[in-house]
């Protein structure tokens, strides 16, 4: 895949380049991410978990990827 | 005399002293504390992901949900959408309804922001959380909280993080006649003795995290904390006597020589 038909996409605030149909489940598993674990928004809306692989990013996505961490 | 159960939105947790997850030196210290602590619901907060490590602890994999109840915060939210929106995700990763409300108003002395406070304990009960509220120790707005569907009152000893102590014993004895729900002392408890004088002024439990996490010795403090809130709820319950300005001898003077 030539990298001019990837897309921008923005991952927890950082940029990331996947190509057009990259599924939210495939960006999961390249992250590792273990799915009981976290939450997921796209352009902050939550998204079920169950239906990730058939969400696709587009240009310009937001995904912000949440975890517990330690707190009062 | 026999307690009764300490239940939060018809639930009964064992241990009146709930421990935050903040500030330990490391996840191993924070389960250790928690272990010895005897705390059966413990808050957490949510944040990103560090997607550049991966393989990063994660605080999961050191206490577990299913042994020990996460009451998920909303620690850095200053309003009630953000607070709506750290909530939704909490619940999003394993199911939590019970949850701990703080939306702060005040960056410096972090004290709560009580009309985005109320606005979000409405919102959130109606969509079906159980809402603990972090709170002033104001005795009128803890009412407002209650009929806004709040499962507990958690008002403030001292700021955040301060260890000051209960700075206002009046109003935390006021609060605690006028309702029935759990009141918990979130904030502000700085040694054993303060949670000690927590439970004794009626509270049904206390929430602490820096006091324990940012002790010299976590553990010990944990255990002096578990000590504390049990025979401060002890003495709650036995009746304290009344208080006199004047002497009285513990010896009969019958048979003195």
């Amino acid at each position: 895949m030539n990298i001019k038909n990837k897309i921008k996409i923005t991952v927890n605030g950082k940029q990331m380049q996947v190509i057009p149909k990259y599924s939210v489940k495939s960006l999961i598993l390249k992250l590792k991410m273990p799915l009981n674990k976290i939450a997921i928004e796209l352009n902050k809306k939550i998204i079920d978990k169950k239906s990730i692989s058939k969400i696709q990013l587009k240009k310009g996505d937001k995904i912000e990827i949440v975890h517990f961490i330690g707190g009062g | 005399m026999i307690d009764k159960k300490f239940k939060i939105a018809n639930k009964i947790f064992k241990s009146r002293l709930i421990v935050g997850t903040g500030k330990y030196k490391s996840f191993k210290e924070c389960a250790n504390a928690i272990k010895i602590s005897g705390a059966d619901i413990v808050t957490v907060a949510v944040r990103r992901v560090n997607i550049s490590n991966k393989n990063k602890a994660r605080l999961m994999d050191y206490i577990d949900p299913k042994k020990i109840t996460y009451l998920p915060n909303t620690a850095g939210c200053f309003n009630a959408e953000d607070a709506i929106r750290t909530l939704r995700l909490a619940r999003e990763i394993g199911g939590w309804k019970l949850v701990k409300l703080e939306v702060l108003g005040d960056k410096k002395n972090l004290f709560p922001e009580m009309i985005e406070t109320l606005r979000s304990t409405e919102l959130l009960t109606k969509e079906g959380f159980k809402v603990m509220v972090y709170c002033n120790d104001d005795p009128l707005m803890a009412k407002r909280l209650e009929n806004a569907g709040a499962v507990a009152i958690m008002p403030l000893a001292a700021p955040i993080g301060s260890g000051l102590g209960i700075q206002n014993k009046i109003n935390i004895k006021i609060i605690r006649k006028q309702t029935n729900l759990p009141l918990i002392i979130d904030a502000g408890i700085g040694q054993a003795s303060d949670a000690s004088i927590a439970m004794e002024l009626g509270c049904d439990g206390v929430l602490i995290n820096t006091a324990i996490a940012k002790a010299r010795n976590p553990i010990q403090m944990a255990e002096a904390m578990r000590l504390a809130v049990i025979s401060g709820r002890k003495s709650f319950l036995s009746g304290r006597i009344t208080p006199n300005l004047f002497g009285t001898a513990s010896t009969s003077n019958k048979g003195i020589i």
